[in-house]
């Protein structure tokens, strides 16, 4: 699972989705490895307008990166320095992926394991609807 | 043909065997690519702008294939680990997430552009787990989609319908859950060809959808008297001679002269 996806996964329990505390997820004992994809700088820009960025910051701590800054960076693909800004944010959202792991939920405390870059989302049957 | 559906759940029926067999038949591979190029259509996405996608039963990622070939991104959600598994092997560009449909979409609100679902929503139609309700999970299914897509992002997807009612049931769940829009159905005359696209879309969007070619369908209910009214006298005798032969009686064979007036001798 990229780590671009982190940003708008949540919980899948039906009582979990009013509650704010089910975004983000929180993510343990993930082991990420980083494959290449090709850079889309429009693409990029287009969902850093959707990106919740203090979970974003939030989930990159989780997984052990505390380098992010706290504030979203404005960005132009047009502008040379942001390209750079913007090829650091395309290794780190789409180019890293998280093969294993856990994610817990911070409202109802269910946890989704990833396998082979696969999250489980099926719930069990006490949790459907 | 029998209906897959009626063999087994889902996550079952396609297992590591069936999986193998759908990827890598050409046939199942040139419809699926043929669907998703008319989805995509239906769509009608501006050219220009990056989207985000979703693609609800993904599968083996055969629909995926073509989205990465159009440039999108997108993500694909599907029942069957056996599936995601070939879909992995296949090299998916998009990522893949293991969830049942019916429980509902896991994204937050305004995540994606637009989502698009090739031969997966009749499998919502269906009671494969004790306390399974297929028309809450429709609704549940709807609802959350509709929550995860921008304002004004379109759904479209192709699905086989097992009867009217499926038809009725999966509409009536999406009006309810606050999509507009309607059936779409490609070659309505062939029973081999035809297919259903349902096309939605949540709120108002700047581009609509891709209705070109499109023709509303005129209520077949008329009233039966005026319908009688219309009837010409020759149409009137043939399907009474119908009806008779039907019933197994001796009827006179149809010629040039049924229903013919006959002329007054000199």
């Amino acid at each position: 699972m990229k780590f671009l996806t982190t940003n708008f996964i949540q919980c899948a329990v039906k009582g979990c989705q009013s509650s704010d505390s089910s975004f983000p997820l929180k993510y343990e004992e993930c082991e990420l490895v980083a494959e290449t994809q090709e850079f889309k700088p429009e693409f990029l820009v287009h969902m850093l307008e959707k990106i919740n960025w203090s979970a974003l910051v939030q989930v990159a701590r989780d997984l052990g990166n505390d380098n992010l800054p706290t504030e979203k960076p404005e960005l132009d693909p047009i502008m040379e320095d942001d390209v750079l800004i913007l090829k650091d944010l395309h290794n780190l959202l789409v180019e890293t992926n998280i093969l294993n792991g856990k994610m817990i939920c911070n409202n109802c405390g269910h946890i989704y394991f990833i396998k082979n870059s696969i999250p489980n989302f099926l719930l069990p049957p006490h949790l459907c609807n | 043909m029998s209906r897959p559906e009626e063999l087994a759940p889902p996550e079952i029926f396609y297992g590591d065997t069936e999986s193998f067999k759908y990827t890598s038949s050409t046939r199942v591979q040139h419809i699926q690519a043929k669907m998703t190029l008319r989805a995509l259509d239906l769509l009608n996405l501006s050219p220009d702008e990056p989207h985000f996608l979703l693609d609800l039963g993904c599968g083996s990622g055969l629909s995926g294939e073509i989205l990465t070939e159009e440039g999108y991104n997108w993500v694909g959600m599907d029942i069957s680990p056996s599936m995601l598994a070939t879909a992995l092997d296949r090299d998916a560009d998009g990522d893949l997430i293991l969830s049942d449909l019916g429980n509902g979409v896991p994204f937050r609100a305004g995540t994606f552009d637009a989502a698009i679902s090739i031969s997966a929503i009749q499998w919502l139609c269906n009671v494969d787990a004790v306390g399974n309700d297929p028309k809450k999970r429709l609704l549940r299914f709807f609802n959350t989609l509709y929550a995860s897509l921008a304002r004004g992002g379109k759904f479209v997807a192709q699905f086989y319908p097992k009867d009217q009612g499926q038809i009725d049931d999966i509409l009536s769940a999406a009006k309810v859950s606050g999509f507009g829009g309607g059936l779409i159905i490609d070659e309505p005359d062939s029973k081999r060809n035809k297919k259903h696209y349902l096309v939605l879309s949540a709120g108002i969007s700047d581009r609509s959808v891709n209705l070109e070619g499109a023709e509303m369908e005129v209520s077949a209910k008329k009233d039966k008297r005026k319908l009688k009214k219309l009837e010409s006298r020759k149409s009137f005798i043939n399907r009474k001679k119908e009806t008779m032969r039907k019933r197994g009686r001796v009827v006179a064979n149809d010629s040039k002269f049924t229903a013919r007036k006959r002329r007054p001798r000199f």
